[in-house]
């Protein structure tokens, strides 16, 4: 059983079934599929990570994506259009160098630009000394970029569902029964009780509730976060772009409308929306580097909750009960590992140990402090 | 934006104020009597409830000081605040 | 005047004439005019081309809900807005506007043949094909699709306009300036309520403005709304805020509000703001937000000429404008048949009114019967002739001609702002639509939005609400009710069940995306059963308009195909904004140097004028170097680092964090943050300290002083002041409430000045009072209080570069001054100044750390070799307990070392990632990366510090440096390259 029909548990799903033999599987899911966070983020993929456990295994994910229209047969429109991090201070080239560095030396494309040559590969960006943090180079990713957020989750869906999966929409579990030994031995749900010997719990930001169902307190926050769309115009913006120091992530869809991604509000939320002022925050470090988009307008803003852990990276694993196992934390990056984290989890469910990917994002390393922390890169300054 | 009830100003706006996570965590007195498994769960593991949360607040751009809240994660409405040290209502 | 400007009535001020352009072709308006109404006073029905067949289009409707009639403004090449609705352009003298989608013009359109090659584009179709070869998507397929979407163009210079933002507090919000907005206002303003009321449109008035055959309290409508508009901006206790859309309902009674100042405006001022966004908390609001006429679905119902029947009375009405010569009325609704009768009257010829209700009856049937309009009750529409204009429609099998189709298929509550608050919405069966039931927020719905139509009752509504909500912020208020008289016997306007229709043609249920009834069927067919994905794999109500035409007719749809009822087919989530809002208006002034506070030392002018150049550190502005005439950085720094390291060099340190840590219980309270011992630090004594966070790991460091037994001066990193203060505070005030001491930032009052060197006493004996500068009363980490050039001073004897140093600490304005006095002072001995940049390797020439830099996030003081920081006696601090895990006293953590390079003149890229075999391949794991890395010029050599796995272990090994072109090979060395016996600082 797969609890969470977002990309990340009908990808588990699906590889369960396609690449591990397992036939009696089915996802529960409490709305529709797609329908969190999957279909709300900002679509943007890269595997530009710090430290060689993340690069792993968002690297695993990057390589997945590259054949994942042709896997599934449904076009999930990865485009590979380029990932440009800028950096607006000596601080932040010296961390966007060591994540160059470090990416390169794990085999991920990574290259460095100056200011002109970032300004070159995507024109609207402004680069000059009349901005207060003017960019100073950038790191590009050149395989990085984005697809079609919605497809995924229907691109599994179909595919799953060609290999026996059941798929049970508007079905939220309710109860984690546990046997004698403490092992999972069913499922209550909204639409009656299911038994079954493993669990999977890929339930994003509403984790820690289901876990809560089974006894198992999480190292994890539930936040909102937000991103809006302007009104579609003509390509103008050719690439991704993230500024971590001001916060500013940006490209255009296929559509045409450009996509924003904004920050997450201070405090715990499951309500799926946020506050005007994180969005005005991104839209002032959007203005100032694209000038030229002041005359565009906001079409459509929404929230996800997102699950954040304290070094801001997954738990994928093993739990302290038998049989039950979970895939969360991924916070505000989880569309990118999508293929990567379903793929080492049903691994992982499989053979009932960690994918090597995957054991770095234990629980335990909570325990023993073998933190992850990605928080530093993201620029968290210092 | 939250309008939020500071137990010593009033109402004021959350731009005023910072957020610091759940409320009534202690500190262990003796930390060194903990096992590693115990001390980690009071470093990192959080209630994260759907509904009702207690938590704490700083008025960091007015008095500056921490608060508690009842607030519920479903509706963001806040049902009431109470100065710290005082049980939760 | 032009042939469909009527003789007289309506808004416009026929005495003002203004000239515009279209696509390049010159026409004339009216004071008054939007462009579509100006457009269609010159019978230019044909304004735009839809998203993806790329299909002539006109001008569906008059409002916010226009989802065909898109342009793009322009004004200069800075000032050209896309995407506007022509609907809500109100015309100016001069101005310029363009049709979007088209090429190479909007008659002739290449794109057009998407529209004939449409089998091969259905619902989602881009899901299921483009993806062979594996490449060909990213290199092919997109690019195509991407030319071939998108609206307007973007402009591509910056906006030169200015946007400005204000907050505002009221007792009551109304949104919507109709006669239940405007009813609600009164009401809450005579029972004493301070309220905001506010509208979209360019004068408040709402259905009103598009003139009622009514007397209110005896007077003509028009007269009556004129009275109650003077009434309400002649309170001073009433806002009035006229082109303001309430665009979003945040928690807590947050709304978001956006003024249009001077997008009317012919030649606006240089200096005026262009869009005000307001932010109003309100105690309470009410939303009178009128409702939406919903279009009906038939094949061939989005060719210019056809138009919501309401719009078209709008048009006739409001601005003097038929919209044709000779109309057929298409309707499910009595509401339509006012617009027919009003349009009759004005003399275009109505050829028919087909009715959709097999039983259409009553007074309206009657009205239009006398008329002399032939009524076809249960009319079948088959469908619409014509090209870039409708020429005919089909109706239950028999063409009628005719140059315009008005169509009504009901209203629809405009309920966006409700939805957002979080309201809960019913369906309700009778008008079949969706109505606001239980309300989340403190708020009320007044009028047509919330199902209560015609003018007596919205008033009466409105009046109810307004007191309602005056009365719920403690006001009393009587009620007081408005005489209505004449008002058409109008009945409520249902929405209406889009009519099932012979699956042909093209009818579309969402116009700017071009969504038909077609592939919402498809939708279901492929096993989409949730309306949000339906919405989301056909596009419905995902354009511009944002469904406000759309949604409730494709709900209708889905449900009948589904066959459940609507309600259980649900609606999808309603999400600001309630329409588009400008980016600019949104992020207001913050650009260039408003973008985020610049924060400045106080010596900042004098690093200015000595030619420093600055880097950005958080908010500072940092002096990075002194370039003299013909250097560059390394130049500049080499000769800055001689300079300290052989005479004196001057330094601003003022952006250092500054703490008072005062009361009895100080030291106490330091101890137990700090890893480090302050119960035994004398009293004129200074402890380098190192802050961990409870979860073990560096955060911040610095040098405290004991100024008294109760009194202690804490320094932090730049970047660390206010997160090590917040971090103080918690624990002061929650973990440790009963410690008596108090904490005071104090960054800002000091400034602090470091002159570092092996002359630096002599620079400094002569400015002191009060001071002993002998090494015996002021040894290395000491402090003492006096004068220096004649300012109360601290001077510190504190050294980050390994020299004799001190840190002179004046009160800020005194900065100016006596860095000048330093600066004579130690000119004989060859005093320098010195940037940011200088101080860097100067530290590092010691392997002094940089929190943050050889530190990020994961690393414990023994890592960066500080473990003989911690007191050892100490209990307890914060991070004792996690840097005692089992799994942080693991051997193989990276630690700090020194690098040294085989070729001396290599400086290592920091970051760089090292590896202990030359020429592995990637993928490799790296055995750790470089942490700072400079040319040192004392020693002749770069020198590098790195964080490396069993770093100390491996000192003396060689390792490899991959850098682009091959690897660079470094030995490992101790991380202090220069007088590691600390002499130099002793001296």
């Amino acid at each position: 059983m797969i609890v969470g029909g977002g990309g990340h548990g009908l990808g588990t799903a699906y590889y369960l079934a396609a690449e591990h033999g397992l036939t009696n599987i089915a996802v529960v899911e409490k709305g529709w599929i797609g329908g969190g966070n999957t279909g709300r983020n900002t679509t943007i993929i890269r595997s530009n990570y710090l430290f060689d456990e993340s690069i792993a295994i968002y690297e695993h994910a990057l390589k997945l994506w590259e054949g994942l229209s042709q896997a599934l047969n449904y076009n999930v429109m990865y485009s590979p259009r380029g990932v440009m991090m800028l950096a607006h201070s000596v601080h932040d080239t010296q961390m966007l160098k060591r994540i160059m560095h470090a990416d390169r030396a794990n085999g991920v494309d990574n290259e460095w630009l100056t200011p002109e040559e970032a300004k070159a590969y995507c024109p609207p960006l402004e680069i000059g000394t009349h901005l207060r943090y003017p960019v100073l180079g950038a790191t590009l990713q050149r395989r990085g970029g984005t697809a079609r957020h919605d497809a995924v989750a229907w691109g599994y869906a179909r595919a799953a569902d060609a290999l026996g999966v059941d798929i049970l929409e508007n079905c939220e579990v309710t109860g984690i029964r546990r046997g004698a030994g403490g092992a999972v031995e069913a499922l209550e749900t909204t639409r009656g009780l299911i038994r079954t010997p493993r669990v999977g719990v890929v339930a994003a930001g509403n984790s820690s509730v289901v876990m809560g169902l089974a006894g198992v307190r999480l190292p994890l926050e539930s936040f909102p976060l937000q991103a809006l769309v302007s009104e579609p115009v003509k390509p103008v913006f050719p690439c991704v772009v993230m500024s971590n120091a001001i916060h500013a992530y940006i490209s255009q869809s296929d559509k045409g409308e450009l996509v924003i991604g904004a920050g997450t509000d201070a405090y715990n939320s499951y309500t799926q929306r946020g506050a005007l002022h994180v969005d005005l925050h991104t839209l002032e470090a959007i203005c100032e580097l694209f000038p030229a988009f002041r005359r565009l307008r906001m079409l459509r803003n929404w929230g996800g909750i997102v699950d954040v852990t304290v070094d801001r990276s997954p738990i994928v694993g093993k739990t302290p009960v038998p049989g039950l196992y979970l895939n969360c934390g991924w916070g505000t990056g989880g569309f990118k590992a999508t293929p990567g984290s379903a793929h080492v989890f049903a691994w992982t469910m499989a053979k009932d140990e960690p994918h090597p990917y995957a054991a770095p994002f234990s629980l335990e390393r909570f325990r023993d402090g073998a933190m992850i922390d990605e928080a530093a890169a993201a620029g968290v300054s210092h | 934006m939250l309008l939020i009830p500071c137990p010593y100003c009033g109402e004021r706006p959350e731009i005023e104020f910072s957020y610091s996570g759940q409320a009534h965590l202690v500190r262990p007195p003796r930390p060194a009597e903990l096992s590693d498994e115990a001390w980690s769960e009071y470093l990192y593991v959080r209630d994260n409830p759907r509904g009702r949360h207690a938590e704490r607040w700083r008025h960091l751009r007015g008095c500056g000081r921490f608060f508690n809240a009842i607030r519920d994660t479903t509706t963001d409405r806040i049902a009431v605040t109470y100065r710290m040290g005082e049980p939760p209502p | 005047m032009s042939a469909f400007r009527t003789a007289s009535g309506g808004r416009v001020d026929r005495a003002r004439r203004l000239r515009f352009t279209f696509d390049g072709r010159a026409w004339e308006g009216l004071a008054g005019d939007t462009l579509a109404s100006a457009l269609l006073a010159n019978g230019v029905h044909l304004v735009g081309r839809s998203f993806k067949y790329h299909r002539p289009r006109g001008i569906l409707t008059a409002g916010a809900e226009e989802p065909n009639a898109l342009v793009t403004v322009r004004r200069d090449a800075a000032r050209e807005t896309p995407n506007l609705k022509a609907t809500q352009v109100e015309l100016y003298d001069g101005l310029v506007a363009e049709s979007q989608n088209r090429w190479p013009s909007l008659g002739f359109d290449v794109g057009r043949v998407n529209d004939l090659l449409s089998p091969l584009f259905p619902a989602g179709f881009y899901y299921k094909t483009f993806m062979w070869p594996r490449s060909a998507w990213a290199r092919l397929y997109e690019p195509v699709i991407r030319r071939a979407a998108g609206l307007g163009r973007a402009p591509e210079a910056p906006d030169p306009d200015r946007y400005a933002q204000r907050h505002a507090h009221c007792d009551v919000l109304v949104v919507g300036a109709g006669p239940a907005g405007i009813a609600a206002a009164r009401a809450a303003a005579d029972a004493g309520a301070c309220v905001i009321l506010c509208d979209e449109q360019s004068e408040p008035g709402g259905a009103l403005l598009d003139g009622a055959p009514a007397q209110i309290d005896g007077l003509a409508a028009g007269d009556w709304l004129a009275r109650a508009v003077a009434a309400l901006a002649a309170d001073p206790k009433v806002r009035m805020l006229a082109r303001t859309t309430a665009f979003g309902y945040f928690p807590h009674n947050h709304l978001g509000l956006v003024e249009r100042c001077t997008d009317h405006i012919a030649a606006p001022a240089a200096d005026s703001v262009r869009e005000r966004l307001w932010q109003v908390r309100a105690r309470e609001v009410v939303l009178a937000a009128g409702a939406i006429e919903q279009p009906l679905v038939f094949p061939g119902n989005d060719r210019p000429g056809v138009m919501l029947a309401g719009a078209a009375r709008s048009y006739l009405k409001r601005y003097g404008v038929r919209a044709g010569t000779r109309a057929v009325l298409v309707t499910a609704t009595d509401a339509a048949y006012q617009a027919a009768l009003d349009l009759h009257a004005a003399g275009v010829a109505i050829a028919a009114i087909a009715d959709l209700r097999p039983a259409a009856a009553g007074v309206w049937v009657e009205a239009a019967r006398r008329a002399g309009i032939e009524v076809l009750a249960g009319a079948a529409i088959g469908g619409t002739r014509g090209g870039r204009r409708v020429s005919g429609v089909t109706i239950s099998g028999r063409t009628i001609a005719c140059d315009l189709v008005l169509m009504s298929g009901g209203y629809a509550p405009s309920v966006h702002l409700f939805s957002q608050s979080r309201g809960r919405l019913t369906w309700s069966d009778s008008m079949r639509c969706f109505v606001p039931s239980q309300s989340a927020e403190r708020e009320r719905s007044a009028g047509a939005c919330r199902g209560v139509y015609g003018l007596a009752a919205a008033l009466a509504d409105g009046a109810a609400a307004g007191l309602a909500a005056a009365r719920a912020c403690g006001f009393t208020g009587i009620e007081r009710g408005y005489a209505v008289a004449g008002e058409s016997a109008t009945h409520q306007a249902p929405g209406a069940t889009p009519p099932a229709v012979a699956d042909r043609g093209k009818a579309f249920v969402d116009f700017q995306n071009d969504v038909t009834i077609r592939d919402l069927v498809l939708a279901a067919q492929e096993g989409f059963r949730s309306i949000e994905h339906v919405k989301r794999y056909t596009t419905v109500g995902m354009a511009t308009d944002q469904g406000k035409t759309s949604n409730l007719n494709a709900l209708g749809l889905v449900a009948a195909r589904l066959g459940k009822p609507v309600p259980d087919v649900g609606h999808t989530t309603f999400r600001m904004p309630y329409t588009p809002v400008t980016f600019g208006a949104l992020a207001g002034a913050a650009r260039g140097e408003l973008f985020d506070p610049v924060r400045t030392t106080p010596m900042h002018e004098v690093a200015v004028a000595r030619g420093a150049v600055f880097e950005d550190v958080g908010q500072w502005k940092r002096a990075r170097y002194f370039p003299r005439a013909g250097e560059d950085m390394h130049a500049a720094v080499a000769r800055e680092c001689l300079a300290v390291r052989n005479a004196c060099g001057v330094f601003d340190a003022s952006t250092l964090g500054k703490i008072a840590v005062v009361g009895p219980d100080a030291a106490e309270f330091l101890n137990r943050l700090y890893v480090n011992d302050f119960a035994g630090l004398g009293v004129g004594r200074c402890r380098y300290g190192v802050l961990l966070r409870e979860d073990g790991f560096v955060y911040d460091d610095g040098v405290i002083a004991r100024l008294a037994a109760d009194r202690f001066h804490v320094t932090t990193t730049t970047g660390g002041a206010a997160r090590v203060l917040a971090m103080m505070e918690d624990y002061r005030q929650t973990e440790w409430p009963g410690l008596a001491v108090w904490l005071t930032s104090t960054t800002e009052q000091w400034a602090v000045i470091a002159v570092q060197g092996p002359l630096a006493r002599r620079v400094i004996e002569p400015l002191a009072a009060g001071i002993d500068l002998a090494p015996s009363a002021l040894p290395h980490m000491a402090v003492a209080h006096g004068r220096i050039a004649g300012a109360p001073a601290m001077l510190f004897r504190v050294s980050f570069t390994g020299e004799l140093g001190y840190e002179i600490n004046v009160p800020a304005a005194r900065g100016v001054a006596v860095w000048e006095a330093v600066c004579a002072a130690g000119r004989a001995h060859g005093i320098t100044p010195y940037g940011t940049e200088t101080m860097h390797v100067l530290r590092a020439e010691k392997g002094y750390i940089i929190v943050g830099q050889e530190t990020d996030g994961t690393a414990v003081p023994d890592d960066v070799g500080l473990a003989w920081a911690i007191g050892r006696k100490k209990p307890d601090f914060v991070g004792k307990r996690s840097i005692e895990r089992a799994g942080i006293r693991r051997a193989g953590r990276k630690q700090l070392v020194g690098l040294r390079t085989r070729d001396p003149k290599i400086v290592l890229e920091e970051g760089a990632q090292l590896a202990d075999r030359p020429g592995i391949p990637a993928p490799m794991k790296p055995v750790g990366h470089v942490t700072s890395s400079y040319a040192s010029a004392v020693l002749g050599h770069s020198i590098a510090l790195a964080m490396i796995a069993g770093g100390r272990a491996r000192i003396g090994q060689t390792l490899f440096v991959r850098v682009p072109g091959g690897d660079v090979e470094a030995k490992v060395t101790i991380p202090v390259f220069y007088d590691p016996e600390g002499a130099r600082l002793h001296a």
